[in-house]
C-alpha cells in the first residue's frame, strides 16, 4: 500500500512532531496515573488507540448531519458509547487488568486527546483519514505510556510485565527499588525527559 | 601562596585555547579563581569596590558550617562506641567519626562537580561555585548510614533536576541539598527512617567493629515522640536515658549528622549574620514562627507526645535549628523583600511544626516546609511589591 504524503503525515506525524503527549501536553493525567506497571500502560495505550480511531470514524460519518450547536453532546455519545464497550471488553477477556485500570477505562471520556481529535480532525476530514488519524495520536500516546511505565516499573520495582528483571544479587549487594518511581511526580519527571530528548534530536522542534 | 601561583601561572597555558588541555579550561578556571581573586575588572558600568564575591560568599557559608560539621563528626564517633559498648576517648571518637563521614562528602562533591564541570563544558561557561556549600550540605543532612551509592544518585538527580535544568546556579527554585534529601526520602524511605540508620554500628574503614549492646536503641528524639503511645513528651538518648533539652541543644543525640548540636549551629548563625551572609530576619522569624506554633499545640493540640512537646524544645530537635540558620536562609530561593522575608521564614517554621505534630508518618517536618515556601518565596515577595506599588499610588492620588 502506497501512502500520499498528507496521509502518512496523518499516520506518522502524531508519533513525533505533532505527538498529543509531549507536544500538546495532552492525557497527562492518565499517563502519571496508569504507568506504575508496563501491562496496564499497555492495555491502556492500546485502548485509547482503539477508541479514538473508532470515535474518529464513526463522527466522520456523521459529521454533515450533526448540528454544530450540540455537536459536543453528539461527540460526548459517541465516545461514550465506544468507551462503554472497551470497557465491557476488558472486563470480559481482561479482568485483572481492568481492575488495575480501575476509573481509568472510563475516564478516557474526557480524555483531551479524544475530544481535540473529533473537534480538530474529525469534523472536517473523511472517515478513512479520521481512522488514520485516530491509529496516529493512539499510538503516539501509547508509545510515551510504555516508555515511561517501562522506566517507572523497571526502576520501581525491578519488574518488566511482572515478572523481575533485576537479579536478585543485585539486591545482595546492596541495591534498593527507588520508591520515588512508584509515586507519579517521577512520572511528570520521565515525560519531562523525553520532551528532553525528543527536543535535542529534533532541534527545529524548540521554542525559540 | 606564592609556590601555588607559580604552578598555576605556568600550567596556565596548557588550558587556554590551542593548549594541550583546553578541554578542561572550565575545571582549570574553577580552580584558579578558588585559589586567587581573579585578575578581572569590569569593563562598563557601575564599578563597585568590594571584596566580596559569590566564591567568598559561599567560603563563608562552609566556615560557618564547620562547627556543625565537625561536631557531628564527633557525634558520629560519640554514639557509635556508645551503641558497641566500647570506651573510647575523644581523638578517637572524633578520628571514627571523620572516617565515617568522609566518603558521603567525596562521594557528594565528586558527583556534584562532575556533573557542573561537564555542563560548564556544554555550555562553554564558567564553572558555577553554588555546588561548594551544597556539596559540603549534603553529608550534613542524611543519615551517617545512608549508602553511598543512593547518595550519589541522589546528588546527581538533585544537580540536574533541581539546578541545571532551571540554569543552573542562582537560577535554581528549589534549594538543592534538600531536594537531593528530598529524592532520598521518598525513593528510600528505608535507609531514611527508622532506628537503624542514625547510629553507625558497623565499622569504618575496618576499624571499630562491633555489636550494638542490650538496651541500645538508634532512633532519633523525634522519631520516639512521633511513635510514642503515650502523651508525656519525654524522649530518651542512645542508652535509653531520658534526655532534655540541654541534650538535644549541645547535640549528643542521635540525628543526622550535621543537625544535632543547636549550639554548633548557632555559632555557624552568628558567622553568617556578622558577615551579612544571611538574612537575621529569616532566622528570627523561622524561630518565631515555630515557636508559636508550637505553643498553640502546646495549649490546644491533641494528647499526643508530639503535640505536648514543649514549644522551646521543639526549636533545638531535629533540624529545625539547621534547617532555620542554613536552608530557609538561601539567597536564592528565599523571599528577598524585607517584609517578605518575615512572612517566609514565619510559615517555615509554622508549616514545619505543623508538619510534625499533624503527620504521623513524617517525624520531622522541616526539609519538606522549606521545600513547599521555596515555591512560594517568589510569590511573596511578588505580593509585597504589589502591594507597596498600590501604597505608593494612592500616597500620589492623595497629593494630587
Amino acid at each position: 500500500m502506497k501512502l500520499s504524503d498528507k496521509t502518512k503525515q496523518t499516520l506518522l506525524g502524531p508519533l513525533s512532531s505533532n505527538n498529543p503527549v509531549i507536544m500538546q501536553v495532552l492525557g497527562i493525567c492518565s499517563a502519571l496515573a496508569v504507568t506504575v506497571e508496563l501491562k496496564p500502560a499497555l492495555v491502556m495505550g492500546l485502548s485509547v488507540t482503539i477508541i479514538v480511531a473508532l470515535a474518529n470514524v464513526i463522527i466522520s460519518l456523521i459529521r454533515n448531519t450533526i448540528p454544530s450547536n450540540v455537536r459536543i453532546i453528539v461527540q460526548l455519545v459517541v465516545v461514550a458509547t465506544v468507551v462503554t464497550i472497551v470497557s465491557e471488553v476488558l472486563k470480559a477477556f481482561a479482568y485483572d487488568v481492568s481492575v488495575q485500570l480501575s476509573v481509568y477505562i472510563g475516564l478516557i471520556i474526557t480524555n483531551c486527546i479524544l475530544m481535540g481529535r473529533l473537534e480538530a480532525f474529525a469534523m472536517g476530514n473523511k472517515p478513512w483519514d479520521s481512522f488514520l488519524d485516530g491509529l496516529g495520536n493512539g499510538f503516539g500516546y501509547a508509545w510515551i505510556l510504555v516508555v515511561v511505565a517501562f522506566f517507572r516499573e523497571l526502576l520501581g520495582s525491578g519488574k518488566l510485565l511482572g515478572f523481575q528483571v533485576i537479579p536478585q544479587c543485585v539486591y545482595d549487594a546492596g541495591y534498593v527499588n527507588n520508591g520515588l518511581m512508584m509515586m507519579p511526580s517521577m512520572a511528570l519527571i520521565l515525560v519531562a525527559c523525553i520532551i528532553w530528548v525528543h527536543r535535542s534530536i529534533n532541534k527545529d522542534l524548540q521554542d525559540k | 601562596m606564592k609556590f601555588i601561583k607559580n604552578i598555576v601561572e605556568k600550567i596556565k597555558p596548557t588550558f587556554s585555547e590551542g593548549g594541550k588541555l583546553a578541554a578542561f579550561h572550565s575545571l582549570f578556571d574553577a580552580i584558579e579563581t578558588f585559589l586567587f581573586v581573579p585578575n578581572e575588572t569590569a569593563k562598563n558600568g557601575t564599578h563597585i569596590h568590594d571584596a566580596i564575591d559569590t566564591k567568598r560568599s559561599m567560603f563563608t557559608v562552609v566556615v560557618a558550617l564547620l562547627p556543625a560539621m565537625l561536631f557531628g563528626m564527633w557525634n558520629v564517633g560519640y554514639q557509635h562506641f556508645i551503641a558497641i559498648g566500647q570506651q573510647a576517648n575523644f581523638f578517637e571518637q572524633f578520628a571514627f567519626g571523620l572516617l565515617a563521614v568522609l566518603p558521603t562528602l567525596l562521594v557528594a562533591y565528586a558527583v556534584g562537580l562532575g556533573i557542573e564541570v561537564i555542563v560548564a563544558q556544554v555550555k562553554k561557561e564558567e564553572v558555577a561555585e553554588g555546588f561548594f556549600v551544597t556539596g559540603f550540605l549534603i553529608p550534613m543532612i542524611v543519615p551517617i548510614d545512608t549508602p553511598l551509592w543512593m547518595t550519589a544518585v541522589a546528588t546527581a538527580f538533585a544537580v540536574i533536576f533541581a539546578k541545571e535544568v532551571f540554569g543552573g546556579t542562582g537560577y535554581n527554585i528549589f534549594n538543592v541539598a534538600l531536594i537531593t534529601r528530598a529524592f532520598l526520602f521518598f525513593a528510600y524511605p528505608t535507609a531514611m527512617s527508622g532506628d537503624k540508620v542514625w547510629v553507625r554500628t558497623r565499622d569504618a574503614f575496618w576499624w571499630g567493629a562491633g555489636n550494638p549492646v542490650d538496651g541500645f536503641s538508634g532512633a532519633t528524639p523525634l522519631g520516639q515522640l512521633g511513635t510514642s503511645a503515650s502523651g508525656s513528651p519525654v524522649f530518651s538518648d542512645t542508652m535509653g536515658q531520658t534526655a532534655g533539652f540541654w541534650d538535644a541543644f549541645i547535640g549528643w543525640i542521635p540525628g543526622s549528622v550535621g543537625e544535632t548540636s543547636t549550639l554548633a549551629i548557632l555559632l555557624g548563625a552568628i558567622l553568617l549574620i556578622a558577615t551579612g551572609v544571611a538574612s537575621w530576619k529569616i532566622m528570627l522569624s523561622v524561630f518565631a514562627g515555630g515557636a508559636f506554633t508550637a505553643l498553640l499545640f502546646n495549649v490546644f493540640g491533641p494528647e499526643t507526645a508530639i503535640a505536648n512537646l514543649p514549644w522551646y524544645e521543639h526549636l533545638v530537635l531535629g533540624g529545625f535549628a539547621f534547617g532555620a540558620v542554613f536552608m530557609a536562609t538561601d539567597p536564592v530561593t528565599a523571599a528577598r523583600t524585607e517584609t517578605g522575608k518575615w512572612i517566609y521564614g514565619f510559615l517555615i517554621g509554622a508549616i514545619a511544626i505543623v508538619v510534625r505534630v499533624l503527620n504521623p508518618g513524617y517525624p520531622e517536618g522541616m526539609m519538606l516546609a522549606i521545600l513547599l515556601m521555596n515555591i512560594f518565596g517568589c510569590f511573596i515577595d511578588w505580593c509585597v511589591v504589589q502591594s507597596n506599588i498600590k501604597k505608593r499610588m494612592k500616597r500620589v492620588k492623595q497629593i494630587k
